[in-house]
C-alpha cells in the first residue's frame, strides 16, 4: 500500500494546484497553482517508473534499473513548464505594469 | 523523397533569423518569413504529393529506429493539414505586411507557430504531440499578447492558464498510456490496445481528448477564445483561427484512428456516446452564445465553437464520410475564419467598426469587402458551393450511416442556428443604412488575403470530393 503513496501524493498536488489555479485571485498565486499542478503530473510519471529494488539507470549499476524513459519525458515537460512560467510571468508584469493590480477580479471588471 | 523533418526544421531554425536581425536592422523580419513560408509551402506541397501516391512518408528522427525513436509519418491524413499550415501562415503573412505588428521578434514567433504547428500534424509519437502542442501553444500566447495595451495581455494570461491545463491533461493521459502499454508510438500502441488494461487505456484517451478539447475549444473548454480572438491583432486572429483549433482537431482524429483505433469504442460503450454528447452541446452551446454576442469578432469565436463541435461529430462517428467530413470541414473551415477575420481586420482599420451594428451599410461603400464577407459567413452557414457545405453533407452522411440521429439533427439544424446569428451582420450591411465612415485606410496587401481566401473557399467547395478520395485508401485500413 505504501507503494502506492506516490499516486496518491500526485493526485493531491494535480488537485491543490487545479483548485489554486481556480479559486486564487492574485495572478501570481495562478500561475504558482499551474506549477504545483504540473509538478503533480511529473511525480506520476516518475513515480510509475519506479521499480521496486531498481538501481539508477547508470551502466556502471547493477541491473534490474529503474525505467528511464519517464525521466527523459518530464526532463522535457520541466522545461516546458518553465518557457510557460517565464511567459506567464511576462504577461503578469505588463498587466501590473498596466493596471497596478494583481487582483483577477478588479482586473476583468477593468478589461472586460 | 522529401524528409518530413525538414518540414519542422526549416521553420524552427528559421524562427531564430528575425529577432536576432532585429538588433542590426529593425524590419527584416517580414522578408524573412516570407521566403521560409514560400519554402515552407514548396517542401510542404512536395511531402504531401509523395504521401498521397501510395505508400505514406516516414522518417526516423535521428535514425534511431522503433519504438525507442520518434518516427515521423505523413500519410493521406496527415497531408491536407501540412499543406494547410503552410498556406495559411503564407496568407496571413501577406496581411500582416501592412497591417499587422512588423518587428523581428513577432516574425519569430510566428515561424515558431508554424514549426510547431506542422510538427504536430508530422509526429507519430504522442509525447513528441505534446512536446510540439506546447511548442505551438507558447507561440500562440505569445502572439495573442502582441497587441498594445492591457487586454491583450490580460487574453492572452487567461488563454495561457486554460491551454496550459489542456496540455498538461494531455501530458496526464500520456503518462497513463505509457503505464497501459509501455511505448509512446502511435503504431506499437495501436498494436497494443487489444491487451492492454481497459481502464488505464479510456483513462488515457479520455484525458488526452480533454486536452486536445481545450485546445479544440469545445464547450464548456471554450472560455479562453472569445477574449482571445477579440483582443489579439487582427492578423494573428486569422491565424490562430485558422490552424491552432484545426491542428488540434487533427491530432484527436490521428489519436482516435492510428495511436488508440476505433476498438477503444468497444472496449468502453460510454466513449463514443460521450464524444457525441460534447459536439451535441458545443453545436447548441456555442450557437446560443453566438446569438447573444454583439461583438462581431466575438461572434465569429463562439461560431468556431459550434462548427468544432459539428467536426467532432464526424470523428466520433467513426465512418468514412463522417471522418471526411471532419476533414474536409476542418480545412474548410479554417479557410473561411480565416477569411471572415482578415476581412474583420480590415473593416477595423478602414472604418473602426467591431460590433454588429457598426457593419451597417457597409455594403454601400464597400462591396467587395461585403461581398466577401457574405462569402465567409454563407459558407460558415454551409450553402452550397462553398467548402461549408461539402463538410456538414460529408458530417451529416456520416451520422446518418452511424444511426447517430441527435447529432445528425443538430448537424443540419446548426445550419439554422447560423443563418439565426450571421443573417443579422448580413442585414446590416446590405439592407440597411447609413454608411460608415471610413477613418483609416488599408493596404493591397491585406485586401489581396482577403480575396484569396474567398476564391479558396469556392475552389475547395467545389474540389471537396478530391479530399474524400485522397483520404479513402487511409480510412479503409484504420475503419
Amino acid at each position: 500500500m505504501l507503494g502506492k503513496a506516490a499516486y496518491v501524493v500526485a493526485v493531491l498536488l494535480v488537485g491543490i494546484g487545479l483548485y489554486v489555479l481556480v479559486a486564487d485571485r492574485n495572478l501570481v498565486k495562478k500561475v504558482v497553482g499551474l506549477n504545483v499542478f504540473q509538478t503533480g503530473i511529473f511525480l506520476f510519471f516518475v513515480a510509475a517508473g519506479f521499480r521496486e529494488g531498481g538501481s539508477a539507470p547508470l551502466l556502471s549499476r547493477p541491473s534490474p534499473y529503474v525505467n528511464p524513459v519517464p525521466h527523459v519525458l518530464i526532463l522535457t515537460a520541466i522545461v516546458v513548464g518553465v518557457s510557460l512560467t517565464g511567459v506567464a510571468l511576462a504577461l503578469v508584469v505588463r498587466l501590473y505594469r498596466e493596471y497596478g493590480t494583481l487582483d483577477e477580479t478588479t482586473l476583468r471588471e477593468v478589461v472586460e | 523523397m522529401t524528409d518530413p523533418a525538414l518540414l519542422v526544421a526549416l521553420p524552427l531554425l528559421a524562427s531564430v533569423v528575425p529577432a536576432t536581425l532585429a538588433f542590426v536592422r529593425e524590419r527584416l523580419g517580414w522578408p524573412v518569413a516570407l521566403a521560409t513560408l514560400l519554402s515552407q509551402t514548396v517542401l510542404a506541397f512536395a511531402v504531401a504529393a509523395d504521401a498521397v501516391d501510395g505508400t505514406p512518408v516516414v522518417a526516423d528522427v535521428g535514425g534511431v529506429p522503433p519504438p525507442f525513436g520518434i518516427r515521423l509519418v505523413v500519410d493521406p491524413l496527415t497531408a491536407p493539414f501540412v499543406v494547410l499550415v503552410a498556406v495559411a501562415s503564407l496568407g496571413v503573412l501577406a496581411y500582416t505586411r501592412a497591417a499587422g505588428p512588423r518587428s523581428g521578434p513577432f516574425y519569430s514567433v510566428y515561424l515558431l507557430l508554424v514549426a510547431g504547428l506542422t510538427g504536430v500534424c508530422v509526429t507519430a509519437d504522442v509525447f513528441n504531440l505534446y512536446v510540439f502542442l506546447e511548442i505551438s501553444g507558447i507561440a500562440a500566447y505569445a502572439l495573442v499578447a502582441r497587441s498594445p495595451g492591457g487586454k491583450a495581455a490580460f487574453a492572452a494570461l487567461r488563454y495561457l492558464l486554460v491551454g496550459t491545463v489542456g496540455a498538461s491533461l494531455y501530458l496526464f493521459g500520456v503518462g497513463y498510456a505509457y503505464v497501459a502499454t509501455g511505448t509512446l508510438a502511435m503504431a506499437e500502441l495501436s498494436q497494443a490496445v487489444p491487451t492492454a488494461e481497459p481502464t488505464l487505456l479510456v483513462a488515457a484517451f479520455g484525458l488526452m481528448a480533454t486536452g486536445l478539447g481545450v485546445k479544440m475549444a469545445l464547450y464548456p473548454l471554450h472560455t479562453w477564445k472569445p477574449a482571445a480572438y477579440d483582443h489579439a491583432p487582427d492578423g494573428v486572429t486569422a491565424l490562430l483561427a485558422a490552424l491552432v483549433s484545426t491542428v488540434a482537431a487533427y491530432a484527436l482524429v490521428r489519436l482516435l484512428l492510428s495511436a488508440f483505433t476505433v476498438d477503444l469504442f468497444a472496449l468502453a460503450v460510454f466513449v463514443q456516446p460521450t464524444l457525441l454528447a460534447i459536439a451535441s452541446l458545443s453545436i447548441l452551446a456555442g450557437s446560443v452564445l453566438a446569438f447573444r454576442e454583439q461583438r462581431f469578432a466575438r461572434r465569429l469565436a463562439y461560431s468556431s465553437v459550434s462548427q468544432f463541435g459539428i467536426v467532432l461529430v464526424g470523428v466520433a462517428v467513426a465512418t468514412p464520410s463522417g471522418v471526411t467530413g471532419a476533414v474536409v470541414h476542418l480545412v474548410g473551415h479554417s479557410v473561411m475564419k480565416a477569411g471572415a477575420f482578415l476581412a474583420v481586420g480590415v473593416v477595423v482599420v478602414r472604418y473602426g467598426a467591431e460590433t454588429v451594428e457598426e457593419y451597417r451599410g457597409l455594403a454601400a461603400t464597400a462591396p467587395f469587402l461585403a461581398g466577401a464577407i457574405a462569402v465567409f459567413l454563407l459558407g460558415l452557414v454551409g450553402i452550397p458551393p462553398t467548402v461549408g457545405f461539402a463538410g456538414k453533407f460529408y458530417v451529416a452522411l456520416g451520422a446518418a450511416q452511424a444511426g447517430a440521429w441527435l447529432p445528425f439533427a443538430l448537424v443540419l439544424a446548426s445550419t439554422l442556428f447560423s443563418l439565426a446569428y450571421f443573417v443579422p451582420v448580413l442585414q446590416r450591411m446590405f439592407v440597411e443604412g447609413p454608411e460608415p465612415v471610413a477613418t483609416g485606410s488599408d493596404h493591397v496587401g491585406m485586401r489581396a488575403s482577403v480575396a484569396g481566401a474567398v476564391v479558396a473557399t469556392l475552389a475547395l467547395g467545389v474540389t471537396a470530393t478530391l479530399l474524400e478520395e485522397l483520404l479513402a485508401p487511409f480510412l479503409e485500413v484504420v475503419l
